[in-house]
This record gives C-alpha cells, structure tokens and sequence, in this order.
C-alpha cells in the first residue's frame, strides 16, 4: 500500500460542493428571517432571496443527481457496516486517547462508514424533505382549497422548519469534524483542488499512472 | 397563441378607454363635462327660486323619472332589508356610536338626507312627503349647502344669526337660481359635503372619508388626489337610475368578477373590479404578493393608516360623563386636542362627554365577507360585556371573505338597564325641555327618544360600553407606501390574534421552532464539549495518521 495524491473530487463535485454550502448559508439566514428568529434582513427581501437560493439550489441538484447516477459516483455512498462502529467508537472515545484514525480511504471509497451514512441520510431524508415541504410552502395557493389545509399547511411549515435545523445542526457537526485529526486547512484543501492522500494498492497505482495520469499526482 | 390571445385582452381595454384621457392621460375627463346639455341655457331656470323643492318641480319638467328614482334610493329612503340578515337598517332604524340615532332628532340629523322636509322619522320619507334635493348632488356652482338644522332646507335670505350648514360653516343665502343653472354631474364636493362630516363633523365618524379628500396630495389618496388621478366619488361609486354602487351595510368584501369582459359596464365599486385579482406587476415580488389577494382584501395593505392628511378621527366617544356643568350652571366645552392641520377638536362637551381623536391611526382587522349586522334596539345586549354595534360577519374558511381594515370606534352609550336593550336618545331640540343638548337630563332625553322612535323603555338607563366597526376603503396610499411584509410577518404583527391563516414569522417559538433550536444548540454544545476535551486532555499524535 502506498500514498498518493489522487483526484477524488472532480470538478463538478467540487462546483456542487460549494455552491450548495453557499446556497444553503443563504437559505439558513433567510430562512431563519422568514420563521421570525432575527430581523437582520427585511422580509420581502429575505422572501425573494429564500426562493431564488432555494430554486437554484434545486436546479442544482438535478443536474448532481443525475452525475451522480450517470458517472457511477453514488456507489460512495451506499452504506455499510463494515467499520462502521470502529469510526464511531474513535469519535467519542478513542480521539481523546490519540488514536488514529480507523478509516483508510480508497479512490473507489472516499468517505468513512460514518461519513457515508450521514451523507446518504441528507440526501435522501432531509434535503427532499425540505425541498418537498418548501415546495409545497411555495405554492401553498393551488391546494389552499383541501379540506384541512390550515392544519396541513403548519405541518409542512413545521417539517420545513425541523429539516432545516437539522441542516444547520449537520453542518455545525460537518464544520466542527473538519478541525479533528488533520488541519482544518488540509481537511478543506482536497475540496478545493480535488487531491486528497489516499491508500493505493500496486495494482490502483499502476493503473493510475498509465491509463488516468490526470488523476493521480507524481510522486513528491 | 394563447399568450398572444391573453396579451391582445389585456390591450383592449386600455385602447378602448383612451378616448376617455385627458391628452395627458392622466385623468378621465369630468364625466358630464360634455354633456349635450346646458343648464345655464335652460329657459325653466332663467328665474329666482323661492325655494329648493321649486327648484326640484323645474328639473322634473325635463327629468320626468328622476324623483321616482331617487325615492327608491338609499339616499332617500334611509332604509335597506338586509338580504342575508333580513335586518331593516339604514340610517331611520339603526343606533350608532355616534349621536345615537335619528329619531328624536329629525330637523338635525335630516338636514343631510337628500331631500326636503323630513322631520319625522315615524313616517317615511315619502309619507312625510318630502322631496327629493336634486342640488345637493348636482350643484357645481358650489354655494349650494343646507342649513345644519333644517331638514334638509338650504339657508335663504335672510339668513337667521347663528345659523350654520351641514359642514358647520357660517350660512349664507344660497342662489337656488344660480344653483339649478349650474346642474351638472356630481363632484366631490357635492358627496363630500354630507359625507365627510358624518358624525356632526369633520371625519367624526368613517375615518377615511374627511375634508383632506377634497384636495388630497398624492401620499393620501392616490385615487383622489390632482397629482394621481383625480377622481371623483361617482368614478368609483358608479350609478344606474340614482341607485349607487357601494354600501357599508352590505359590502362587496371581494369581486370574483374582476374587471369583467372588455368594455362591460362596471356596476360595482370594489379594488378588483378596476384592478382584478391579480394587480401585482409581474415577477417574482408580484406573483408573492398577488397570492395573498385571496386573504386579504386590497385595503389592508394600501391603507396602512386611516385619517391620514390632516384630519383627525373620532375614536372614543363616551356618553356617560355628559351633563357636567360649570360651578355657574353653564355649559362646558374643551377643545385639548391639536390636529395636524392646526385645529383643535372638542375633548369634552357638557352635551356630549369625553372624546378621543387620531390622526394617522392603524387599523383593527377582521376576517369580513361584507355582511354587518346591527344590534338594533330591539336586540337584548349583554351590559357586563362590550356591546358590538355592528358586528361584522365573515370566516376565514369562505371564499367571499377576506380580512379587512376596520376603525374600531370605542363608545360608552346609554341603554335599557331594565329591558337590557340599547336606546335612542332625544339629543337635539333647542326648543324642547326634554332633549338631552338643551336641558341634561338622561332619563327625560331617553325617554323622549324611545317614544320618538316608538319603542318600549323601562324607565331605568345606565351607560355600556360598545365598539363600532367602520370598514376602511378610502384613502389609499402610493404603492411604496403600502404595509411592509413584517408588518404583520412578524411576533406581535397587525394581524395577531387572527385565526385561519398560516403566517410566516409570527411563531419562531412554536413547537417545532424550539425543537429545532434545541437541536441545534445540542450540535453546538455537542461539538464544543468534544472540543474541550481534546484541547484538555492533550493526545499524542491524535490524528488519522
């Protein structure tokens, strides 16, 4: 097993990666205006601003669902088992004793078990949920006339309101995780220039270098 | 092709109204401006007139059906069945918050009904024979008036000391002659006139109909002001055979028919019917705001404020405190309360008790589908309980309803203590030793009341409080003017307390917003306790290497 530098974020990836934080700090703040919690944007503002941010970060997500699907890039996140309790039990217990960490990350395989969950979790439980009760805030007045509507329409606003602080408690968690092990700045670099140290069996290795030279960095 | 069917309706009626613009386009000509008719050339008119019902005879020779018409108005009869309640209301039957009520009081209250020589609310207008005032309505000489005590007479020469008009001006001896020569459509002066000193004075009583309308600026009425479009009353409150558009008795709260087919006739006075449903310009702002056109009525945004322009509101009128007198028996008057405009507005009156007024007021909002109903005298009240005048009627849950601005005119007046009904006082009487202005005494002014009315009274009074609901049309504001969002998208807006309408910003702590935070909180503690203990117990090496 070597280390090597390996191109793990594409260029879309990372374009997704960013402006989909971008996008959702502006949802967070507006958001939080639009529920009451801070006046530091005016509502028609904030108002505006939510469902352009919220519209584009949609827009953006059929286009990552479908690289996703197309570049195969989705296996990343099927969850597993396997090492899954290890990377937990180095969370809350083995850190503070200076362990290493337990997780090796692969090119086919570049988020930890834990990591995998979590993702998978935000993508296919808390994003459309937001976006599906967002949605349906948005067009509250083409199914204002169903019997029950009130009650319905505060239901979605509360789901709306839950996922969205489960997002913000994510990326507290998501942020906070970028200090633990190495520098914060060499935990965001890979995201910035697609690199990141990764295990390489010979065989990985010699593949690379002869049929993706792109992908993988020369030797320091 | 459809985009270009819906584009080609929209044009129409723009291309079919500009003929009615001013070359500058920004004021409809003065309907009857063109008229085929001369008054002033009017051989019948080329005389001195005696008096106004004379004058009525003349135009009859030519208008053979405008008496009839009339007649059947409101602006005569003082008198409509309410369709929905079966309520008999107008201004003959109902109790106000205000003077009271009519009965009792005829010669003073009748001096603004459209006619001449009703003087007892026993018999209808018609059976009191009175006759239609054509000139109230279409004088455009603008020395026609009535005197303020008169049953709807004008003042003539000579002209009595101390007489005063309908607006509370100094008399003087109208030129019926003149007048009639004049006869043209009505302008805002005309409706102004009675209208906005309803109540015994200067927006007493509606809120948003005051002499400011009579040269509005821009900031108070965009509708009415010279520098917007200059409109008169009838451009709004359009007539068919002398019957209006427009009653605060039976509301149109919404107008699902809009702006109609291009080129029909517009029968009704609402926002929508000029404007239509969705009136917002076009974008993502407009579509926002053209979604809250099925909650809210157009008012509740564009007047943010009623008596606006200088001219204060009546807001508080308590009865029970009159008939206070000096130490030498003589009536007191207070004038404490400064308009912006520079007059100063009665505070107490021996006559009438304490007042309050409001300049720039806020309204109180009320889901409304336009039905009010009164609490008639015949209604038994509940004394312990503020007494609601005119409860308006309206659910969230209805699609003729809408939640509408309203001036909530705060009243303490007499009632039935026995009988536990609310009472019509005899207020006005010079002449009289039983009316309440004359000689003070409740219990003769009450009793004289309910038998000019002709209603059972138990002898024994006492006062209770009341609210009097005013719905507010008038006075629309400039666009950039209108409500901001968080007027109401906010904790403690203008419209909490409201129920049936999911609002954004009002509830940051509900059940939800605090299980949110909570667990956001718990992220942010979570991490920072982890940090702790990394920072306080040091690791060797404590990395993924």
């Amino acid at each position: 097993m070597t280390e090597r530098y390996v191109k793990v974020y594409p260029r879309f990836e990372r374009f997704w990666h960013w402006s989909q934080m971008a996008l959702i700090l502006v949802l967070l703040f507006t958001g939080l205006a639009l529920n009451g919690l801070h006046g530091l944007i005016p509502f028609g503002p904030a108002t505006m601003l939510h469902i352009i941010a919220a519209l584009a970060l949609i827009v953006l997500w059929v286009f990552a669902i479908f690289w996703h699907l197309t570049t195969g890039t989705w296996v990343h996140y099927v969850p597993t088992r396997d090492g899954l309790l290890r990377v937990a039990r180095f969370y809350v217990w083995d850190i503070f004793k200076g362990h290493a960490h337990p997780y090796r990350k692969a090119y086919w395989r570049k988020h930890n078990p834990l990591q995998a969950i979590t993702y998978l979790a935000l993508k296919i439980i808390l994003f459309p949920a937001i976006w599906i009760t967002g949605l349906m805030a948005l067009g509250w007045n083409l199914w204002e006339d169903v019997p029950n509507a009130p009650a319905l329409g505060a239901l979605v606003s509360n789901i709306h309101l839950l996922a969205a602080y489960a997002i913000a408690a994510f990326v507290v968690a998501h942020v906070y995780l970028l200090t633990v092990g190495h520098s914060f700045r060499e935990h965001v670099k890979p995201m910035i220039t697609g690199f990141d140290k990764i295990d390489l069996s010979p065989e990985e290795e010699a593949y690379l270098e002869a049929d993706e030279p792109a992908r993988i960095k020369p030797r320091a | 092709m459809q985009a270009i069917r819906v584009l080609a309706l929209c044009a129409l009626p723009l291309w079919a109204a500009a003929p009615l613009f001013a070359q500058d386009g920004s004021a409809p000509a003065q309907p009857g401006a063109a008229s085929t008719a001369d008054h002033s050339k009017f051989e019948i008119l080329q005389k001195e007139f005696a008096s106004g019902p004379e004058v009525t005879r003349a135009c009859l020779s030519c208008h053979t059906e405008a008496d009839d018409q009339v007649m059947h108005s409101i602006h005569f009869t003082w008198e409509f069945e309410h369709p929905e309640t079966g309520q008999m209301l107008g201004k003959r039957n109902v109790i106000n918050a205000f003077c009271g009520a009519v009965p009792g009081n005829e010669p003073r209250c009748t001096s603004c009904h459209a006619g001449y020589g009703w003087d007892d609310m026993r018999q209808s207008s018609a059976q009191a024979q009175a006759t239609p005032d054509c000139l109230v309505c279409h004088d455009t000489s603008g020395q026609y008036t009535k005197t303020a005590t008169g049953a709807g007479h004008p003042p003539l020469a000579p002209v009595p000391d101390g007489s005063k008009t309908i607006t509370g001006a100094k008399s003087w001896p109208v030129d019926l002659g003149k007048a009639a020569r004049s006869a043209g459509q009505p302008t805002r002066d005309n409706c102004g006139a009675c209208h906005f000193y309803g109540g015994g004075g200067d927006n007493v009583k509606h809120g948003d109909l005051s002499s400011a309308l009579f040269d509005p600026p821009l900031s108070v009425d965009v509708h009415m002001s010279p520098e917007g479009e200059d409109f008169t009353c009838s451009t709004c409150h359009v007539s068919d055979q002398h019957d209006w558009a427009g009653s605060r008795y039976r509301m149109q709260a919404t107008d699902p028919h809009g702006t109609g087919k291009p080129g029909a006739a517009r029968s009704i006075a609402t926002c929508e019917s000029c404007h239509g449903p969705t009136p917002h310009p076009a974008g993502l702002k407009g579509l926002k705001l053209d979604d809250h056109t099925d909650t809210l009525a157009c008012q509740t945004c564009h007047i943010p404020e009623f008596a606006r322009g200088g001219v204060a509101t009546k807001t508080v009128w308590d009865w029970s405190t009159a008939g206070r007198l000096d130490e030498e028996g003589r009536a007191i008057a207070m004038s404490d309360y400064l308009e912006s405009d520079g007059d100063h507005r009665h505070t107490y009156l021996s006559t009438k008790g304490d007042f309050e007024w409001g300049e720039d007021v806020a309204p109180v909002y009320a889901w409304f589908n336009g039905v009010v109903e009164y609490t008639t005298g015949d209604r038994k009240i509940d004394p312990g309980q503020t007494v609601e005048i005119n409860p308006i009627h309206g659910t969230p849950d209805a699609p003729d309803s809408r939640i509408w601005p309203f001036k909530r005119m705060e009243g303490r007046q007499a009632y039935d203590s026995g009988l536990n009904e609310l009472v019509y006082t005899h207020v006005w009487g010079p002449d009289t030793d039983t009316a309440l202005w004359t000689n003070f005494d409740w219990a003769k002014a009450i009793e004289a009341g309910m038998d000019a009315a002709g209603e059972e009274y138990s002898g024994e009074y006492g006062f209770v409080d009341t609210y009097m609901y005013w719905p507010i049309t008038h006075m629309v504001a400039p666009a950039e003017n209108a409500l901001d969002c968080e007027s109401c998208h906010a904790r403690d807006g203008r419209m909490a307390g409201l129920t049936g309408v999911n609002m954004p910003g009002t509830t940051p702590f509900n059940t939800a917003g605090l299980v949110g935070l909570a667990m956001l909180l718990a992220a942010l503690g979570g991490v920072m306790i982890h940090a702790a203990i990394r920072i306080l117990r040091p690791a060797k090496g404590g990395s993924h290497d």
